[in-house]
């Protein structure tokens, strides 16, 4: 006796996977909101400039100035992650592509655009992976000199917790997309499998808008 | 084809398997909701166990002045470690188990939305309790408290191993149970059966949907607060989040913490609010009174719930407006609860009352919870706070809420269920012994330290001044007595499992949710054909629905 789970008699009138994606991303949300809320506190606890920061403890760790990713970065600043930005919206476009195509049983097409997407997660995470590498030469993260930077410590906490932590998350979604690529090409996903595609890009577009406010957070204002 | 074997819910007998390995297999790779929520009962025993173990520890320790029995680097550990077991791996898994349990019954659900997330969720919980608890056999266990607050809790501070094990395992405790709530919220939203719509959900799953929505918001806030310790631990010289050394701002893991730990309050007593509203209506032969002002009330103390985390951080040095604000909306959950004790006194009134020991235990809460209650608004009051502040007026005032409220409630829901799960009654006498003993000792144990705390003996030290001597030592013998008492408990069950005492379909007669229409225990997907609910016309009124039949 195999009894389906899905859906009772009343209902809210969406799917039980659907359903579940919306209340994680909820759950979702609220750890980046206590990332966000550390760097805000931490952000505006003080002065920029580090006035009335005159003790001892600041002078430990060198000035309290909170870098601006737009001058102190150089090349790679804001120029390079606005790019990057663009690329992670565009990879939310094919997403779209993606669901009316299945929508529409064009599985073929559907297909290339998850691929466009993936590609579009990966390529992603190796500018952010650059960016990282790049900065972890330049400042010395993780390296026992880190504390001597001519930056305010909890920039850098803050910088690699909330770009990690999000990373992490691009990461889930391009594994994520490649088993819906999968999926697609060896024809288990179809359009009768709409609701998981829906799924896949909900969490899609969730980790995009996420992106969109780390990075007006970090790097725009 | 599932047979409906009376063994099936009880974890005692194999009558379906061929061998013992089989047999706890069927168990532990089960998708069926019912079975892991009795292994989620099950394990919050063992833990609970573990946690009374570490208390009468600390109440041995305390029971006369002086240093007796340890080293004052061990007494350190067990607050911190009674409270995370008590917490973590006890009340807060319990109320998953019942909800498992019950959830998918009244609502008329074949199983849980995902069966394979819930396992999961489960199998989470034993690998972090053995990883918070790990500290005791590697290097030493993390002596912070269960606040954990930094910077006591950095790498400079507690370099122990053991602490960086503990973080990681309140991190995947909170992974663990935001997954049991996203299953319990799509289960009761959208696996509903025919006619149970959202205002006749029954009162105990619409417990869950408020917990379930308190964890789902609140338990990520702690999770990134932990991960923001364990980054600092971990990177010392590349993080700083929370260590002024570094700039770091320690009042703001406060902020994180509590933004959690007050909504934890409710998520650890809401699901005994949802028992009591069961139990209750069926003792009294009445409808519960005010159903729909109970899930209002419920929905108010969860949203208030979340802007008074503040209320334990009075003496951080915040602004005065803000304490201010903090206390007022503190004080005004003082309303929607006193709403539900007064519903649930009025569904007493007037009822043809049966003393059967889950109604026993449901107004032991009622009267003991009140008591928390009250000292909460007391410590809610700013002045009054600063005087009270990390004294054993707090912990008096926590174990009244958690002791006399939450696990009254466990209690009142095992006895209450066990016929239902394993299809026999827990023996009605040592089922009152039990309900005596542990509410009298609760008194004497809990009532006196609000004096301690009053006089001024500060919480976690493991020496005092000799001025406090005798009021320590009647806590600590109430202890003793407490946890013996507890030992009738589990004699009841063995022997009750025993005598196997078979019961039907509704044993109290009374219970007219659809968890009472099905076999004691339900099979596999328990309903053999789907329900229907016939809505129940909310009323109130001194007139008991089984006479009117
Ligand atoms: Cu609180």
């Amino acid at each position: 006796m195999s009894i389906a789970i899905g859906p009772g008699e009343e209902s809210l009138g969406v799917d039980n996977g659907k359903l579940g994606m919306w209340t994680f991303l909820v759950m979702d949300a609220m750890t980046f909101a206590g990332f966000l809320a550390g760097y805000a506190r931490l952000r505006w606890k003080a002065p920029l400039d580090g006035m009335g920061q005159a003790s001892e403890l600041v002078n430990t760790v060198g000035s309290t100035v909170w870098p601006n990713p737009y001058t102190t970065f150089g090349v790679i600043g804001i120029q390079l992650t606005a790019f990057n930005t663009f690329i992670l919206i565009c990879s939310s476009v094919t997403m779209v592509h993606v669901l009316s195509d299945v929508a529409a049983g064009r599985i073929k097409r559907a297909e290339k655009w998850c691929l466009a997407t993936m590609i579009g997660g990966l390529f992603f995470l190796g500018i952010q992976g650059y960016e990282w590498t790049h900065l972890m030469q330049v400042w010395g993260f993780f390296s026992e000199n880190a504390a001597a930077l001519p930056y305010n410590q909890n920039f850098v906490a803050t910088f690699l917790s909330l770009t990690g932590f999000h990373g992490a998350h691009v990461a889930v979604g391009v594994m994520f997309n490649t088993i819906l690529y999968l999926g697609l090409r060896n024809g288990k996903v179809g359009k009768e499998q709409y609701t998981f595609v829906e799924i896949a890009g909900l969490y899609w577009h969730f980790v995009d808008l996420v992106w969109i406010l780390v990075f007006t957070f970090v790097y725009l204002l | 084809m599932t047979i409906n074997a009376p063994g099936y819910l009880s974890p005692l007998t194999k009558e379906q398997s061929e061998s013992w390995f089989r047999y706890l297999m069927s168990w532990f790779y089960s998708g069926d909701a019912k079975r892991i929520g009795i292994m989620y009962i099950i394990f919050s025993a063992f833990a609970g166990f573990i946690g009374m173990a570490l208390s009468i520890m600390i109440r041995a320790e305390l029971a006369t002045p002086g240093l007796d029995l340890m080293s004052e680097e061990f007494y350190m550990t067990l607050p911190g470690m009674h409270a995370s077991a008590m917490i973590f791996f006890f009340v807060i898994p319990c109320y998953a188990g019942f909800a498992n349990l019950i959830l998918p019954l009244q609502v008329g659900a074949p199983d849980m939305a995902f069966p394979k997330l819930n396992l999961t969720a489960f199998w989470i919980l034993p690998f972090a309790g053995i990883l918070a608890f790990s500290g005791y056999f590697l290097s030493n266990a993390p002596q912070f408290g269960w606040t954990g607050y930094p910077p006591l809790s950095n790498s400079v501070y507690s370099p122990q191993l053991g602490a960086d094990l503990w973080l990681l395992a309140i991190a995947l405790v909170g992974t663990s149970s935001t997954m049991g709530s996203v299953n319990f919220l799509a289960t009761a939203f959208n696996m509903r059966c025919k006619g149970m719509k959202i205002f006749q959900l029954p009162l105990f799953t619409w417990s869950i949907i408020v917990m379930s929505f308190l964890v789902l918001v609140s338990t990520p806030v702690l999770t990134s607060a932990v991960l923001m310790v364990s980054l600092e631990r971990l990177f010392p010289a590349t993080f700083y989040f929370f260590s002024p050394q570094g700039g770091g701002d320690p009042i703001l893991y406060q902020h994180l913490f509590w933004f959690y730990s007050h909504p934890a309050v409710y998520i650890m007593i809401l699901p005994g609010f949802g028992l009591v509203n069961e139990i209750i209506p069926v003792f009294s032969r009445k409808p519960i009174f005010g159903y729909k002002v109970m899930v209002y009330s419920m929905l108010a103390i969860s949203i208030l719930g979340f802007v008074v985390w503040a209320h334990h951080m009075f003496t951080v040095g915040i602004g005065l407006n803000a304490r201010k604000i903090f206390m007022f909306l503190t004080m005004l959950i003082a309303i929607p609860t006193g709403i539900k004790i007064f519903s649930w006194l009025a569904t007493i009134w007037g009822g043809s009352l049966s003393f059967k020991t889950p109604f026993l235990f449901s107004l032991g809460f009622i009267a003991m919870f009140t008591i928390g209650g009250l000292s909460g608004v007391v410590l809610a009051a700013t002045p009054v706070d600063i005087q009270l502040h990390d004294t054993y007026y707090v912990v008096g005032h926590i174990h009244y809420v958690l002791v006399a409220g939450s696990v009254m409630t466990i209690f009142a829901g095992v006895y209450y269920y066990f016929p239902k799960a394993f299809g026999m009654m827990l023996n009605e006498r040592l089922g009152q012994i039990h309900f005596w003993g542990t509410t009298i000792f609760i008194n004497v144990t809990f009532f006196v330290q609000h004096y301690l705390g009053v006089k001024g003996m500060p919480r976690r030290y493991a020496d005092y001044d000799p001025e406090f001597a005798f009021l320590n030592a009647v806590s600590s013998y109430g202890s003793f007595f407490l946890a013996a008492f507890q030992i009738v408990f589990f004699v009841n069950i063995f022997y009750s499992m025993k005598n196997e005492k078979r019961v039907g379909k509704n044993p109290w007669v009374d219970g007219n949710t659809l968890e009472w229409t099905v076999d004691s225990p339900p099979d596999h997907h328990q309903f053999h054909e789907p329900p229907v609910w016939t809505p129940i016309e909310r009323h109130h009124g001194p007139h008991s629905p089984s006479a009117a039949e």
